[in-house]
């Protein structure tokens, strides 16, 4: 009644109370995404496997995502060394770049941008894939043919993000590198041999560690956000395509979140 | 023989929200027995078989399965009663990114650990029950028109020979004559695996074809329920509405 009341009087809901209910419903989530990863996760490492799915998995996020990842790199890695390059040279710090160039790309760069692409690519997917198959009753036909979701469609799907999205940022890492190598020797004046050396004399192995610990966790985060928003998806057009946009923004977010959490932690790690 | 029957749900409700959708449905069938519940649009139906398959679970009441109590269970319990049924699912459901035969087959290679060669070989068995040939067999769902997904889909519905197979809408959105060939292959797949079936229809065609007995579902809750052959002389307003599709009567039209 007071509800009704406030809206008629002022046109607008009370801001004390949207803001509770946007609260409480933004908890509500956290909560149901948290029980749907805790149950993935349980899936994922217990029997029963299905290697099949595994392995289909991770053609379809690993070995399709190459192009796209290698692409972005090798410009990532290029448009470092110039920006590099042209900052550095304020204070004569130009033969830094191949330093700077290696560390960016493999503590920051390559494993953020490896995880974006795949945000966009593969959560969009998988919750489109889900929220299909949601919506055409192949889950419920799973259910009835004694196959558990969470065994058989999602835990392939994060056991495949969690292992190719390391390999995908190793890749990443050696084509950025090498996308910087070719602008520094090819258009900033420096020597191949040298420029190779000091990345190899730079680098070392917590460098890439950290860029793979994110990398782990940006592959679950990517898997589950596409599998939860297509296991809630709406019927519909509409709903699977809002399901495929929640995954991809809420996968790219919690990147963002996960990679700062992490360099937080990690930020004295091999210094 | 048994009189016991095979599934039975007792006083099931089921809301959403403040929508209560199933408000007391008291049904059971017996082995061998062939149910049709008809209801109109949004009178339950998918709700009341979603329950009975432990897709949903009930608010209140309970669903036995050859006696033992299944309502809240999603366990051992549970998937022994899943492995003794079958389901032909309104759109047939079939995996996309399987092939049919491997559609077919999927309990087999799943649960049942049984090893390709022989599940394929069975499942070209059970494509030829339903009146397809082997060469669909390695196509996938996409490439297979309506009529023939809704025969994949009952293939793959009797393949593990259960004892009670739920047909969900079988003949929506076919032409009348494949509909007829779909209706005729259920009462000629029921009868031979001996099964139980439970359909829930609103085409009156297919129910007079494929039920023994045929209930109606309105408001949440069965009203009526006789023999197939009382179906035209069933005494109940609503019954009649429904079997010569009026407009005007007890159940207001779903608009």
């Amino acid at each position: 009644m007071s509800n009704a009341s406030t809206k008629a009087k002022s046109g607008f809901p009370n801001p004390l109370q949207w803001l509770g209910g946007a609260t409480l419903a933004m908890l509500g989530e956290v909560g149901r995404l948290s029980i749907f990863t805790g149950k993935t996760m349980g899936a994922s490492f217990s029997p029963r496997w299905y290697p099949s799915q595994i392995v289909r998995q991770m053609i379809a996020i690993g070995f399709y995502s190459l192009p796209v990842v290698g692409l972005s790199a090798i410009f990532i890695g290029a448009a470092l060394a110039l920006n590099i390059y042209s900052g550095g040279s304020r204070f004569g710090a130009e033969q830094f770049v191949p330093n700077i160039v290696v560390l960016g790309i493999t503590r920051e760069l390559g494993v953020t941008i490896t995880g974006l692409m795949l945000a966009g690519r593969v959560s969009a997917g998988i919750a489109a894939e889900i929220g299909a198959m949601r919506v055409t009753e192949q889950i419920d036909a799973l259910k009835t043919l004694s196959a558990n979701p969470f065994r058989y469609l999602y835990a392939p799907r994060f056991l495949a993000g969690i292992i190719t999205l390391p390999i995908l940022v190793l890749i990443a890492d050696v084509i950025g590198v090498m996308g910087g190598w070719a602008v520094s020797t090819l258009g900033l004046g420096f020597d191949s041999t040298t420029y190779l050396r000091n990345t190899m004399d730079f680098l070392t192995w917590q460098d890439v560690t950290v860029g793979l610990i994110k990398a782990v966790v940006f592959g679950g985060v990517i898997a589950i956000l596409g599998c939860y928003h297509g296991d809630k998806s709406s019927a519909g057009a509409t709903g699977v395509g809002r399901a495929a946009t929640f995954a991809m923004v809420g996968a790219a977010v919690l990147i963002l979140a996960f990679n700062y959490l992490i360099s937080t932690v990690l930020v004295d790690f091999g210094s | 023989m048994s009189t016991q029957p095979l599934l039975e749900l007792k006083d099931v409700h089921k809301s959403f929200g403040p929508k209560q959708v199933l408000t007391g449905v008291d049904i059971d069938v017996a082995p061998g027995k062939s149910l049709v519940v008809l209801g109109g649009s949004g009178s339950g139906k998918s709700v009341m078989l979603k329950n009975a398959l432990g897709l949903m679970t009930p608010d209140k009441g309970q669903i036995l399965f050859d006696g033992v109590d299944v309502t809240r269970d999603q366990g051992k319990t549970r998937e022994a009663m899943r492995a003794r049924i079958g389901m032909l699912f309104q759109s047939a459901a079939l995996f996309d990114s399987l092939t049919v035969w491997e559609n077919i087959a999927f309990r087999l290679l799943n649960a049942d650990g049984m090893k390709r060669k022989d599940a394929k070989e069975r499942a070209i068995e059970t494509l030829k029950q339903v009146r397809l040939g082997s060469d669909v067999a390695d196509l996938t769902p996409a490439e297979i028109s309506g009529g023939m997904q809704k025969r994949v889909g009952l293939a793959r519905a009797i393949v593990s020979r259960p004892e009670l197979i739920f047909f969900d809408e079988p003949t929506t959105g076919l032409d009348p004559i494949t509909a007829d060939a779909i209706n005729d292959l259920i009462v000629e797949q029921t009868k031979a695996l001996g099964a139980a079936a439970i359909s829930i229809t609103h085409d009156m065609a297919s129910a007079r074809k494929i039920a023994d007995e045929i209930a109606m579902l309105f408001e949440g809750k069965i009203i009526w329920r006789g023999p197939a052959s009382m179906i035209d002389d069933s005494g109940n307003a609503h019954v009649d509405q429904f079997v010569h599709g009026r407009a005007d009567g007890p159940i207001q039209p779903a608009l």
